[in-house]
């Protein structure tokens, strides 16, 4: 967020506060500066009252659960409860756990294709940002419902879109002649179906955020641009860009962690709450860690191990975006 | 979520480490009341089944009639989240007083003494084994000790939808089918131009191949719960039977197309000739009127004998239950005949020996006398204390011989690994 607010205020041309200093006598100003500073105290204490429901709720039901988690991932749990210390053996357990491995490759190749979709929804910001496009209105809701409607809900209708036999992406694939497949019980292209639905979901989302950066882009620059001679090519590149750059940071970091946490997404799409369960053949190569930890915690009684798995992805999400703030140096540009 | 919870939570800290020490020995009940004045109180039913809601809420306004002063709240609780959230409120110590258990998880209930052992003998007697199948009682003994009261049964038979069969011009299946007859009809029933198929072969263990196993003379798990039955030959046979289904004899729709739609709903569109199912699928059969009269059942085919696998609910008692001795007297209504009766025009067929009449007679189109015959030779469901954890490998395997990733003799070798690892945890534990 606060990458957001740091380049809208960057846009804003900074103009120094009127001096008043030079009027005031330095006995009244050091009056001042104590009374500010009182208030200032007590200011502090009222600041803390008035974050305190938010700040214990946070703590409560957050805060706790993440460390409680992390001690259980050092412990065996039984069934219903009553825990023993084990060190690390739920991470050993995990390096010897192809279905670990996989699952966390799955979340990975599923990211990557889901980052796919950040410049397509820049050309769509783009497109609805042109002076003198109609029905802009229109076209931004209709980007933006799949973000509003509930995950389970497009599961299952991209599900029946999906179905090999009466689907009607097949039927609309056979009558240009060319033959579909099972979308979901594929193993080959299982991963690029649910990706699919997954660009689909964000887009709106991604466009809404870049639409806003590229309406902070002062029109001075374009216009000092074309004086110079640059083109609408050159001054994508040259001014929208770079200017744009902070918000797309900040979309890449978001849509990397929401995508390693998918679950009820592909969980739908696979069948997995159906009769259809785990056999979908396709199911390995579909799952992600998430359904992997739900899969251990609640259905195979390994509430433990389930622990040690969302801390090793926890971990993960940490390192991804530390990263990209340290790379963020190389790309983004503030001014 | 009920005021008794965060009491109940109190009591816990501290009744916890008594408990399980306790474990092995039937706790006693713990309630002063007396022997002549009966027990007052609100105890809670915990069921998944919305369908039948309206059965146990009669048979719970049934009990209060007789047993003035005492309330029972019948709490739904999909099936869906229905076993994440009994877990936690066991642990928490706010499970409902009686609730419902299947066979898959009621080891690990019974092994980690959260169910109170129900009395099969004497004077306070909960309920008498002799008046059950011997399979569904025995699936609710652990380690000798009765903990659930049987309250329905399903046994599966050869669903078939007669249209289909006419239009081919194939005699409808009857007792004398065998693998054979079977898996010829399968084939000339097949018509892929309609999209038909003659049997569904879905990875569905108590629908499919728990029968099928069985009948090619092998089995899934030991008698002592400690050693996987899928490396032995005969096993293999009952499960190759539905891998040639679809790769061999091309007579069912492949997994992919059954993970798309799944067996059941194909039968139900009229694509599907045959399907094994579940007795409490007659329900929703004839609640369909464009199927009621296509479809009729019969007598699952025989291999080299002749078996049907057998499941059932149980109705079984809280360990921490503040009214061990309501909750008990609740089961024993329910176990009566009386209470069995309430329920036999349901969804379900009622567990008690002679109480199953009026379920065959609430859909007369279809001849359900096979689902009952079925328990005549039928087997038990197997199971063990963490069947969870190994029947989640076992569909996950299994599942790659059916789609033909996998040669069946690889899958047998690392199901048959992981499933005895597992088994051997349990005995760890």
């Amino acid at each position: 967020m606060s990458v957001d607010v740091e380049a809208t205020a960057a846009a804003k041309p900074a103009s120094p506060p009127p001096s008043e200093g030079a009027a005031r006598s330095a006995s009244s100003q050091r009056a001042l500066r104590k009374r500010e500073r009182r208030f200032l105290h007590r200011d502090k204490w009222w600041g803390y009252a008035l974050i305190a429901p938010a700040g214990l709720g946070l703590a409560v039901f957050y805060l706790w659960p993440v460390l409680q988690t992390l001690y259980f991932s050092f412990t065996e749990w039984g069934p219903f409860g009553g825990t023993s210390w084990i060190g690390l053996e739920n991470y050993r357990t995990m390096l010897h756990d192809p279905e670990v491995w996989q699952s966390l490759g799955n979340s990975l190749i599923y990211t990557v294709l889901v980052l796919l979709g950040i410049p397509v929804s820049m050309v769509l910001a783009v497109l609805l940002n042109l002076k003198g496009m109609r029905g802009t209105g229109f076209y931004r809701t209709l980007y933006f419902l799949p973000v509003v409607t509930m995950p389970a809900a497009v599961a299952v209708v991209w599900r029946w879109l999906y179905n090999g036999d009466v689907g009607i992406l097949n039927q609309a694939l056979d009558a240009i002649g060319v033959d579909g497949t099972y979308w979901v019980s594929d193993p080959g292209v299982v991963r690029f179906a649910v990706a699919a639905v997954g660009v689909w979901m964000t887009v709106g989302y991604n466009m809404i955020l870049l639409l806003a950066g590229l309406q902070g882009i002062p029109q001075d620059y374009y216009e000092a641009a074309s004086l110079d001679g640059a083109g609408r090519v050159r001054q994508f590149f040259s001014v929208t860009l770079p200017l744009l750059s902070p918000t797309l940071f900040f979309t890449t970091v978001l849509s990397v962690i929401q995508s390693l946490q998918v679950f009820d997404l592909i969980y739908m799409i696979l069948g997995a709450n159906t009769s259809v369960g785990v056999t979908n053949p396709a199911y390995s190569e579909g799952q992600t860690i998430v359904m992997l930890f739900f899969q251990k915690s609640f259905y195979d009684n390994q509430r433990a191990y389930g622990a040690a798995i969302v801390c090793v992805l926890f971990v993960l999400i940490m390192a991804l975006t530390a990263l990209q703030f340290r790379l963020q140096k190389r790309w983004v540009h503030y001014d | 979520m009920r005021r008794r919870s965060l009491f109940a939570a109190a009591a816990t800290t501290f009744g916890t480490t008594a408990f399980a020490a306790g474990c092995g020995s039937p706790p006693k009940p713990t309630t002063a009341s007396s022997k002549g004045g009966a027990e007052r109180g609100r105890i809670t039913y915990g069921v998944w089944d919305v369908y039948q809601m309206p059965a146990m809420e009669k048979a719970a306004r049934e009990f209060e009639r007789t047993r003035p002063g005492v309330s029972v709240d019948v709490q739904l609780t999909p099936n869906a989240t229905y076993w994440t959230k009994l877990r936690t409120a066991c642990s928490g110590g706010s499970a409902p007083d009686v609730f419902w258990m299947n066979g898959p998880n009621f080891g690990l209930y019974a092994d980690n003494g959260q169910l109170l052992p129900l009395e099969t003998e004497g004077p306070e007697a909960i309920l008498d084994p002799a008046d059950f199948p011997p399979d569904l009682a025995k699936l609710y003994r652990w380690k000798g000790t009765q903990y659930g009261a049987p309250k329905d049964f399903d046994t599966v038979a050869l669903w078939f939808n007669k249209e289909l069969f006419d239009r081919a011009g194939v005699d409808h299946p009857d007792d004398s089918w065998t693998w054979q007859d079977l898996i010829t009809s399968a084939q000339r029933l097949t018509d892929r131009r309609r999209g038909v198929y003659g049997v569904g072969a879905p990875v569905r263990a108590q629908e499919n191949y728990y029968n099928s196993i069985p009948q090619a003379g092998g089995w899934v798990l030991s008698k002592d719960r400690t050693e996987s039955g899928y490396a032995d030959p005969q096993t293999l046979d009952g499960l190759q039977l539905w891998i040639d289904m679809i790769h061999r004899y091309r007579a069912s729709p492949t997994l992919q197309q059954l993970t798309d739609t799944d067996a059941t709903q194909m039968f139900q569109a009229g694509k599907l000739a045959m399907t094994y199912e579940c007795s409490y699928n007659a329900a929703v059969f004839w609640a369909d009127p464009a199927l009621r009269g296509k479809v009729d059942v019969a007598p699952l085919p025989r291999g080299k004998r002749r078996a049907s696998v057998i499941h059932g609910l149980a109705n079984v008692v809280y360990a921490r239950t503040p009214h061990p001795k309501l909750a008990r007297d609740f089961v024993r209504f329910l176990s009566s005949r009386r209470g069995a009766l309430l329920q036999a025009k349901g969804t379900a067929i009622p567990a008690r020996n002679g109480t199953q009449q009026p379920w065959v007679d609430s859909m007369p189109k279809f001849d359900l006398k096979v689902h009952l015959d079925a328990v005549d030779y039928a087997v038990p469901y197997p199971i063990s204390t963490n069947t969870a954890a190994w029947s989640h490998k076992e569909l996950q395997l299994l599942s790659r011989a059916w789609s033909g990733d996998e040669s069946l003799a690889d899958v047998s070798r690392s199901l048959t690994k992981a499933m005895n690892q597992l088994l051997a945890q349990e005995g760890k534990a």
